[in-house]
């Protein structure tokens, strides 16, 4: 086995794994750690750090003892994406902006008001980047790199659709990545200097003699210290003391302009002197509220939606006296007693890329073109590189509306389709939509929610469902092999709440417990 | 009382100065050189202002009396982003003030309805921000025959326990939002005759109204139902794309006022527009309009005071170049929430002034 927990070691061991198991029977593992957590715990660490959990990834997990496990998913984090950039990286800002403008005129040349079908960059750029993501989220051997670098985007919010500069926004998504497991600290430095964040929060316009406060602002109440801890004079202080950081407009570039700067004298949280930002950065690192902060929302990320207070200041604390140190922050929540606590498991909805990555990972389904996932995120109010405003995606039981739940259902049962009428060679194929140049253009979803339309396969079980397809159901490699009951407690983290059959056809058992309603939870 | 208020969303920001036409002041021919409506297009209502003349299907409603164009609405501080806008119109909030509940569903606080059937509000288009809150019970419903479709695959929930689970609670509740709305809903639907005018299609407005005029005709007893229509975001060459959704947005609306005469409902909708805000007053250097300020909006309905309702911005005392609104967003939802439920409720403001428009 491999000593790493990349994906890419969970796929080699389910091969294996695979191979040797018979109907029926899930053999003991030779070597068990004394403290083995044993399938349900390893399958509740893996659900609430990766997106989507096979069994052959629990297996890998269940002989060991949890802070073992917890100590191979930190490791060694991967720090960069392991899928290519996009092409355009290198183009600035300024000549983005140029071939933008010439694609908007080409674009009007239509008569009657009706514009052309003509790409334009910033909008195809944006679509890239989504799709990168996606491919990378799915692709990854270390999820939980993802997942962090997910939940930093949902922290220092940023979104293409202000910052329409993409390339800045991939970036961004980079130093998320780099910073995932590292250090709040530097983090929030850097995030103080980055481009996409200078423009989406109005930075680059800061000036002395017009200091925008919209950076300042969501610094103290988002970033660091929360609502209700400092005042408006406080906001202004800060503001002034971030005049003169900005964007080079050719480059896209962080720059400082000396000249905008106000160097004048500042009171800041009760200090006063000559405060640049990096001075207000220090001030608030310093202060006991922001740990506290970034812990109450990891908390709801990873445990549960109600926070202890005491263990938020226990862990807190820890987190300042390391410095800042995200990795054993990590550690300590996911080996605090509450995260274990079997009350906790399943006490969490997916998020909408839980449950679209995580499904497509499940199954193990290849999906060539990202366009229709992305798509379907948006209708489920999560899209990557857009969230809804400043404070991010509230999470939680927001996730699920009527029109979200219906959209939900209809997801997983196109994807209980597309398994079903999966050959055994190549697993299955989700469409490359017929038309891309249809994917470009901005639209709306259909009426029916109907955002992916699955291509006929070489050799289809004909025209059945996975639920009826009895034994000719082929299940991927990912789940093909194990029996009923394990399926279930592989896809649910608690028992089904419509009650499906666990000894019913693998295909049957799968597809209802895709269609429970417990697998919204995780 | 038991009016229904059709809630139009015009998206993207609907250019007013455009829409209700100053006409006959200097200063708008100034403001707009290349993109203004030419006097000679513009319909006129009295000596200083006139409708688009793509809006000349409203006409039938504004001699009848019963359109109502409500001037210069807009609301202090006003920011111009659409999200935020959006989101300030739809929870009635102060500029500076976040609230997560919908207006409609503050204007139910304290004071339950009647659970006839199992929803309160239907939601046309996505946004269900207006009737978002515990006091409503919202469906967001594209497709009417979809939507029973997707709900019985989903069947009712057996009787589960939520073992103190409140994420699974909320799934489930949720699903039996959808499942009560569902049989609430089924049977009428399903009986509601298709509209005698059909709507146009060119946009999901069309369908969205035809779901709306079966809903009313087949007297499903909401409080709301919401439709919209996006594209308004006219920032360059604007005055195509504009002309050609407000020809849209009038002639479905006739069509509605046509159908609800005949189904002998008229009386009892209140149509309402609104929009995130109006454009700037200058046009832009590429013959569009950027995000500004207030806008004239539109109130129709049988039981509607038609005429001029408030004051028109002055076009010669500009604020940054944006025309300073004359009336509150928050006092047209006080008078509809009064005139069509019967609800008292201030949404914030010291002393809400019941407007004229409606009785």
């Amino acid at each position: 086995m491999s000593t790493r927990l990349g994906r890419r070691g969970f796929m080699e061991a389910a091969t294996a794994f695979t191979a040797g198991l018979s109907a029926n029977l899930w053999p003991a593992p030779a070597a068990r750690a004394a403290s083995a957590m044993g399938f349900d715990d390893a399958r509740h660490l893996l659900s609430r750090t990766s997106f989507g959990v096979t069994p052959a990834e629990i297996r890998v997990l269940e002989s060991l003892d949890h802070s073992v496990a917890v100590d191979r998913l930190l490791d060694s984090p991967r720090r960069e994406a392991m899928t290519p950039a996009p092409g355009w990286l290198g183009l600035g800002p300024a000549e983005l902006r140029r071939r933008q403008q010439a694609a908007e005129s080409e674009r009007k040349q239509g008569a009657d008001g009706k514009k052309l079908d003509v790409v334009r960059p910033v909008q195809e750029q944006g679509r890239e980047l989504k799709n990168w993501w996606i491919e990378e989220m799915i692709a990854t051997d270390q999820p939980l790199v993802e997942r962090m670098t997910l939940f930093w985007h949902g922290h220092f919010t940023s979104s293409l659709m202000k910052v329409r500069y993409p390339a800045s926004l991939f970036r961004q998504n980079a130093l998320f990545r780099r910073e995932a497991l590292g250090n709040y600290a530097t983090l929030l430095k850097s995030v103080a200097r980055d481009p996409a964040m200078l423009i989406y929060l109005d930075g680059m316009r800061s000036v002395a003699r017009q200091p925008n406060e919209n950076f300042a602002r969501e610094l103290l109440e988002l970033f660091t210290l929360g609502e209700g801890r400092y005042g408006e004079t406080d906001v202004k202080a800060a503001a002034r003391a971030f005049t003169g950081w900005s964007v080079d407009r050719e480059t896209g570039q962080f720059m400082e302009r000396a000249g905008q700067h106000d160097d004048g004298e500042k009171t800041f949280l009760g200090k006063t002197g000559r405060f640049g930002g990096d001075d207000i950065l220090a001030i608030l690192l310093a202060h006991p509220r922001t740990a506290e902060t970034v812990v109450e929302k990891l908390w709801r990320e990873f445990v549960s939606l109600k926070a202890d207070p005491s263990e938020v200041g226990r862990l807190a604390a820890l987190f300042r006296e390391s410095g800042y140190e995200i990795k054993p922050l990590m550690r300590a929540l996911l080996l605090s007693p509450a995260f274990r606590d079997p009350a906790n498991r399943g006490a969490l909805i997916k998020s909408p890329v839980d449950l679209i990555v995580g499904t497509v990972h499940v199954l193990g389904l290849p999906v060539p073109e990202k366009t229709g996932l992305v798509r379907m995120l948006q209708g489920l109010g999560q899209t990557p590189f857009d969230p809804p405003n400043v404070k991010g995606w509230a999470g939680g039981e927001s996730w699920i509306s009527t029109h979200t739940l219906l959209l939900r259902q209809q997801f997983l049962r196109r994807m209980v389709e597309a398994t079903t009428v999966a050959p055994m060679e190549g697993g299955m194929q989700m469409a490359n939509r017929p038309n891309r140049r249809a994917d470009r253009r901005e639209q709306l979803p259909p009426a029916d929610g109907s955002t992916m339309q699955m291509m006929e396969p070489p050799r289809p079980v004909e025209g059945r469902s996975l639920r009826g397809a009895g034994q000719e159901a082929r299940l991927g490699p990912t789940l093909a092999g194990v029996d009923g009951p394990l399926l279930v407690r592989t896809l649910l983290p608690r028992q089904p709440v419509d009650g499906g059959d666990a000894n019913g056809t693998a295909g049957a058992v799968v597809a209802a417990a895709l269609l429970d309603t417990a697998y919204q939870l995780k | 009382m038991g009016r229904v208020l059709l809630l139009v969303e015009l998206k993207g920001g609907n250019d007013g100065l455009n829409t209700l036409v100053p006409y006959a002041d200097p200063t708008y021919r100034d403001l707009r050189a290349g993109i203004g409506v030419a006097r000679e297009r513009v319909v006129q209502l009295d000596e200083r202002v006139g409708l688009h003349e793509k809006l000349a299907p409203l006409m039938d409603s504004w001699k009848a009396g019963d359109l109502a164009i409500l001037q210069g609405v807009g609301y202090p501080y006003p920011n111009r982003s659409h999200f935020r806008s959006s989101e300030i119109w739809d929870t009635a909030s102060a500029s500076t003030q976040t609230l997560s509940e919908g207006w409609v569903a503050q204007a139910f606080n304290g004071t339950p309805i009647a659970k006839g059937i199992g929803v309160d509000c239907v939601v046309a288009d996505t946004n269900v921000l207006p009737s978002a809150g515990p006091s409503l019970r919202t469906i967001v419903m594209q497709d009417a025959e979809n939507f029973l479709r997707q709900a019985d695959a989903m069947s009712v929930v057996p009787g589960v326990s939520d073992g103190g689970n409140p994420a699974l609670n909320h799934l489930l509740s949720v699903r039996q939002e959808i499942n009560a709305a569902a049989a609430g809903l089924r049977d009428r639907l399903r009986s509601a005759p298709a509209p005698v005018d059909a709507y146009g299609q060119e946009f999901l407005l069309g369908r969205q109204l035809d779901l709306a005029t079966r809903l009313l005709t087949a007297k499903v007893p909401v409080i709301a139902i919401k439709v919209a229509l996006g594209g308004f975001d006219t920032h360059a060459n604007q005055a195509p794309t504009h002309e050609r959704l407000l020809a849209f947005l009038a002639t479905n609306l006739a069509t509605l006022r046509q159908n609800l005469i005949g189904a002998g409902l008229w009386n009892d909708v209140v149509v309402m527009t609104y929009s995130e805000f109006g454009r700037r007053a200058r046009q832009n250097a590429s013959a569009g309009t950027d995000h500004g300020t207030s806008a004239p909006h539109f109130v129709m309905g049988g039981a509607v005071k038609g005429g001029l309702h408030g004051v028109y911005p002055s076009l010669s005392d500009l604020q940054d170049g944006d025309l300073r609104h004359t009336v509150d967003f928050r006092n047209v939802f006080a008078t509809l929430a009064q005139g069509c439920w019967g609800q008292r409720y201030d949404f914030g403001l010291r002393q809400p002034q019941r407007l004229g428009f409606l009785v």
